[in-house]
Parts: C-alpha cells; sequence; structure tokens
C-alpha cells in the first residue's frame, strides 16, 4: 500500500512539471502586461521602467523565465506579487481559510443531504418520496450558482434584509457576537454551493444504491432473517458507497472550481476571487501559484479516490 | 403426522406492464421432517417462486400470494408479520441459491458473512460466532478452513463459494434447506460434489431438503419423492423408483425421454428426443390441460376441462386423463 502510494507520487511529479510547462506557455502568450498600468503612469520615467522590467526579468525568453519560476518555486519561493506587492505564499494562505470553510461546510452540507434522501429514495422506488426527491435534485443541479447566488441575495439581502451580501473578514466584534456575524454572512454561500452538489449527489446516491439494491447478495441478506435496516445498511449501503466516495473524491477539484464563481458573487476573499483579481491585473505570479495549487489539489484527490477505492472494496489490491 | 412443510393451493401473481402474470397457480406440496422432495420442470414453471414464496422472499409488489397456506410445523407463513418471518429464515427454514458467484456480498469475508446470521439468530459473541463459522467451513469440507474464514468471496471458485453458501444455511440448524438449482451455475464434476455434500449434510444434520432442479440427472441422485411442475401447476408426484418406472403425465415422460443417454447415442445412433413447441404464456393460461399443445397423446377434451391431480397409483397422482 505504502509502495503504491510512493509510485503514484513518483508518477505525480512528470504530470505536475508538464501542467506547470503548459501553465506558463499559456500565460505567456495572452496578451497583456503586468506593467501596463505603470507604462500609462506619465510619473514614471522610461528609463526607470526599463530599469525595473530588466530587474523582474519579464523581457527574458519564456524559457529561461520558465526555469527561473521553476528553480524558485523548489526551493520554496513562490514569487511576489507585482499588484499585492506581498510574497505569493502568504497570500494564498491569508485567502484559504475563507474558502476551505464555504467549501468544506457546503460539501458536508451537500452530503448530508444526499446520503439520506438518496438512500431513502432508492429503497422506495417511484414513490412519491422518490419522485419528490427527484424533481427537486432535478432543478437543483439544472441551476447554476451564480443564478440561486443572485436569486438569494435578491431575496435575503436586499428584499428581506435578513442576512448580509457582503462577506466580511474584519468583523469588528468578540465573542458570540463575532461567531454570530461569521455565521449570517457563511449561510448563503454555502447554501448555494452545497444544495447545487447535494442534488446532483441524490441522483448519484439513489442511482448507485438501486444497482445494488437488485442484487442476489442482497437477496441472501434477507434470507439469513436480518432485519431490513441491517439489509439496507451493512449489504446496500455499504457496497453503494464505493462508487459515492470514488466520485466525490474525484469531483472535489471541480468544487475549488465552482466556488470561483459563488466567491465572486458573494464577494468572499478565498482563493478563488485571488485568481480572478490575478487574472484581470495579469498579476502572473499569482495566477501560476493559484492555478498550480488546484493542480495539486486534482493529483491529490485522484490519489484519494484510488486509494478510498482499494480500503472500500477488498477485491482491489495495490499489490 | 403433519408434515413439516405443507403448502396449499399456493397461488403467487405478478403484476406487470402486460397483465397477471400467474406465476404460481394452485400447488400442493407436502414435505417430510428429514425427507428430500424434488421440485423439477423446465424454466419459468413457478419452482424457483415457490420456493421464494416459502420465505416470503419475493418482491411484493409486484408479486403478490393471491390465495393459499403455506404451513410450517402447522402454522401459516403467509399471514406472518415480518418480524416473525425474519424469525423463520435461516433459523427454520434456510434456503442455497443457484448463482453462487453474486449470492456473497463482496465485501465482507465469508466468515463475517457466516459469523452475522449466527449472531442473528444464536446471540452469541462476534468472537464464538467466528470460530462457528470456521467450524462450519469445516464441515462442508472446505480445506484450512480457520485460515479461509477471513478470506473474501473473490478469493474462492464457484463450487467453493457454493460450499459457503451451504456452510452460512446450516449455521444455524434448519429443519428445512430449500436448494434453488444449488449445482446449475457449476461444473458438471463440481456438481456431483456438491450434490454429494448435500446428501452427506443430510444424513449428519438430518434436516428436510427441498431441492429444486430441472435436472431429470439431480433428481435420480437425491430425491427420495419428486414433483414435476409445468406452467404454474403440478402435473404429477411420486416417489423416485416409481417416476422413473411408470411415468404417468406426457410432460414426465417426454422429460425423462429428453434425458442425454450416453449408451444408447455412441451405439445406435439414436437422436435425443425433445418436447416440441415451447411453455405457454402465464399471462393468459390456456383453457383446459395446459401441456395441450404440446402433447403427443391430446384428445378433444384436454382441450375444455383442466385434468386435477388424483392418485393414480398408491402415492403416484398425476394430473392426466390417461
Amino acid at each position: 500500500m505504502a509502495q503504491y502510494i510512493l509510485r503514484r507520487l513518483l508518477i505525480a511529479i512528470p504530470s505536475l512539471l508538464g501542467i506547470s510547462v503548459i501553465l506558463f506557455t499559456v500565460l505567456a502568450l495572452a496578451p497583456g502586461d503586468p506593467f501596463e498600468e505603470l507604462a500609462t503612469n506619465p510619473a514614471i520615467p522610461p528609463d526607470v521602467r526599463a530599469a525595473l522590467r530588466a530587474s523582474l526579468g519579464i523581457d527574458d525568453p519564456v524559457h529561461i523565465r520558465y526555469f527561473r519560476w521553476l528553480t524558485a518555486m523548489l526551493q520554496g519561493n513562490w514569487g511576489f506579487s507585482f499588484v499585492s506587492r506581498v510574497d505569493v505564499d502568504q497570500l494564498i494562505l491569508q485567502r484559504l481559510p475563507a474558502t476551505l470553510l464555504v467549501i468544506g461546510t457546503s460539501q458536508i452540507l451537500a452530503l448530508a443531504i444526499a446520503l439520506p434522501v438518496g438512500v431513502f429514495a432508492a429503497t422506495r422506488p417511484y414513490s412519491v418520496f422518490d419522485q419528490v426527491a427527484n424533481t427537486l435534485a432535478f432543478i437543483g443541479f439544472s441551476l447554476p450558482t451564480f443564478f440561486t447566488g443572485l436569486l438569494m441575495i435578491l431575496l435575503f439581502s436586499v428584499t428581506l434584509g435578513w442576512l448580509p451580501f457582503v462577506y466580511r473578514t474584519d468583523i469588528d466584534a468578540t465573542g458570540w457576537r463575532w461567531w454570530w456575524e461569521h455565521l449570517r454572512q457563511t449561510i448563503m454561500p454555502v447554501l448555494v454551493l452545497g444544495l447545487f452538489q447535494g442534488a446532483s449527489w441524490t441522483r448519484f446516491v439513489r442511482s448507485a444504491v438501486l444497482d445494488v439494491i437488485r442484487l442476489d447478495h442482497v437477496t441472501t441478506a434477507r434470507s439469513k432473517g436480518l432485519p431490513e435496516s441491517r439489509v439496507t445498511m451493512r449489504h446496500v449501503v455499504r457496497n453503494a458507497l464505493i462508487p459515492v466516495v470514488t466520485l466525490v473524491a474525484l469531483q472535489m477539484p471541480a468544487v475549488f472550481g465552482g466556488a470561483i464563481v459563488t466567491e465572486q458573487i458573494f464577494r468572499i476573499p478565498g482563493i478563488g476571487s485571488l485568481l480572478i483579481s490575478a487574472i484581470l491585473a495579469n498579476d502572473t505570479p499569482v495566477i501560476m501559484a493559484v492555478t498550480f495549487v488546484f493542480a495539486c489539489l486534482v493529483i491529490f484527490f485522484n490519489l484519494l479516490a484510488d486509494v478510498l477505492y482499494g480500503w472500500l472494496d477488498p477485491r482491489i489490491s495495490y499489490s | 403426522m403433519t408434515p413439516l412443510l405443507d403448502i396449499k393451493g399456493l397461488k403467487v401473481h405478478f403484476q406487470t406492464d402486460d397483465g397477471m402474470v400467474r406465476a404460481v397457480d394452485g400447488v400442493d406440496i407436502a414435505i417430510n421432517r428429514g425427507e428430500t422432495v424434488s421440485i423439477v420442470g423446465e424454466s419459468g414453471c413457478g419452482k424457483t417462486v415457490t420456493a421464494m414464496t416459502v420465505l416470503k422472499l419475493i418482491a411484493m409488489p409486484p408479486g403478490r400470494i393471491v390465495a393459499g397456506q403455506v404451513l410450517f410445523e402447522g402454522h401459516d407463513l403467509v399471514p406472518l408479520p415480518a418480524e416473525d418471518m425474519r424469525a423463520i429464515r435461516s433459523k427454520q427454514i434456510a434456503i442455497v441459491f443457484q448463482e453462487p458467484m453474486t449470492s456473497l456480498n463482496p465485501v465482507y469475508t465469508v466468515g463475517e458473512q457466516i459469523a452475522e446470521t449466527i449472531r442473528q439468530h444464536e446471540g452469541m459473541s462476534k468472537r464464538a460466532a467466528m470460530t462457528r463459522a470456521a467450524e462450519m467451513l469445516a464441515l462442508v469440507q472446505i480445506p484450512n478452513a480457520h485460515k479461509r474464514v477471513s478470506d473474501y468471496p473473490h478469493q474462492f471458485s464457484g463450487g467453493m463459494r457454493q460450499r459457503v453458501m451451504i456452510a452460512m444455511a446450516l449455521s444455524c440448524n434448519p429443519k428445512l434447506l430449500i436448494a434453488d438449482e444449488p449445482t446449475t451455475a457449476l461444473d458438471v464434476t463440481i456438481q456431483a460434489q456438491i450434490l454429494e455434500l448435500l446428501n452427506e449434510m443430510k444424513q449428519r444434520l438430518g434436516m428436510a431438503v427441498l431441492l429444486i432442479t430441472h435436472a431429470m440427472g439431480v433428481v435420480a441422485e437425491t430425491a427420495q419423492r419428486v414433483i414435476v411442475m409445468y406452467a404454474g401447476k403440478v402435473v404429477e408426484e411420486a416417489t423416485v423408483e416409481a417416476l422413473f418406472a411408470t411415468p404417468r403425465h406426457p410432460y414426465t415422460q417426454g422429460l425423462i425421454r429428453s434425458i442425454p443417454r450416453i449408451d444408447l447415442a455412441a451405439t445406435q445412433h439414436v437422436r435425443l428426443e425433445a418436447i416440441p413447441g415451447s411453455v405457454p404464456s402465464l399471462l393468459n393460461p390456456p383453457v383446459g390441460c395446459r401441456f395441450a399443445a404440446r402433447c403427443r397423446y391430446v384428445m378433444p377434451e384436454c382441450r375444455t376441462a383442466e385434468p386435477l391431480l388424483v392418485e393414480k397409483a398408491p402415492g403416484h397422482k398425476a394430473a392426466c386423463i390417461l
């Protein structure tokens, strides 16, 4: 097992290198220049501007810039943001907690909805509960988060005035009030992300359970005289979890991607909004670092999915 | 003496999109303690549905027990609530299924699965149940049982898995074992071993066996009494000796004639006989005898009145006017 993980991690190195090459090349080919703003600023003389560009090495050929970035990265130097004038790793660490809080909570909410609803619906296929759950799930995952997000802001913030529509990290309160304010501003983004994800997972859980519930070993379990609840939990849900866990782990990187949109809508100062503002400002070091973090997440969750798969299904061995 | 299991006038129907399928349409079967009774018939004759109905393992809906009684030790199982039914399953009546490759749960060890049954009915500790599970595996002659108890089903061959299923079924000392085509999915050599094992287990533990099969050879080797089913009905019932010596119903005669005989095929180039035609639809069963369309002795009255199962000789019943 440990050997398998090590092998997978070694395989991850060339893929990460490949990803970084592509990212770097695309960014180099993209129009725009981090110094655009300075170029139009008459207060900075042209020779200062040229000296600045030379010192930062912006006009060097792409491959030289890439290797410079790579060696710095390998030494743990993530670069320096052109715009915020802060180290990139610090910038990311600053933004990460908000993202993790919102995404983490919303994924827990999604699973808390999808598992019981999906299992309950599948054990009573075509019942009223199943039909209602199916319809709601269909609606839920058909509506994009940017739409439901705006709808919620319109309803709960603008019309009713119950919840704030801008997410703040600098809440000037202490104790219970701080927690309360935090909870109020987290509700909407968590609901939007969690319900969307929960809707699609509900459908997946339902079909996974339906696939198992008709298998012969479930009849065997019933013939053993086990109570129906035990048959469902131990012989249906346990087996249906294998594809569900894999899907959830594989979808995690996509969830981070989807959170970018939600973060923009609710103005959450997370890693997604950092990426968007960096792209708009041509802040290459930040874009490189954030996209690289996303790439690492994809590889990590793929590995996690494989490991979990082997843990849940004894038929798979990694030797 | 009351029989151990007494099925009386059982009718099981299934609601489908095309209409009501009368899978079992008035079946009477009695099994005494320690007896081996075999139900034979071709696919779709209702033998498996009958067996599953005894343990109420058919899906309801679409299935429905329309009429009849399933008396086990004199008590009717049909109106029994689900909870009381669970106490019967495996403890009193156990079942072995046709498909050993899919009948075990792939994510638990065979020991866990056998122990689960034992713990459900005997209230043993986890460790004691696992020890008992290993003993059961040894009883069904799985080599190295105490080690293999912690193996997963995929680490066993088809024949070994069927042994595991038999060990699981016998783990709570049931009074009746239903074996639903236990050898159909296995190689011929393994089939003989499993039948031998069933015979041996029966002699050791003394339970009654209801063996469901479509192979006449299996019937001849294991059963004492045979029930022949056709299109949801019992058409003949007799001891094994009587059935093979003097089959009364034309369908039984056809079944016996269609047993391949290697001596005749090799020396006299006799072609294997088959029963012409196919099983009638159970959506709208024909009026009169259901076998009439395929019967070589068919008479006009066969198509109007349904022949009843009557005693033609002591202990030998057949549903034919001949």
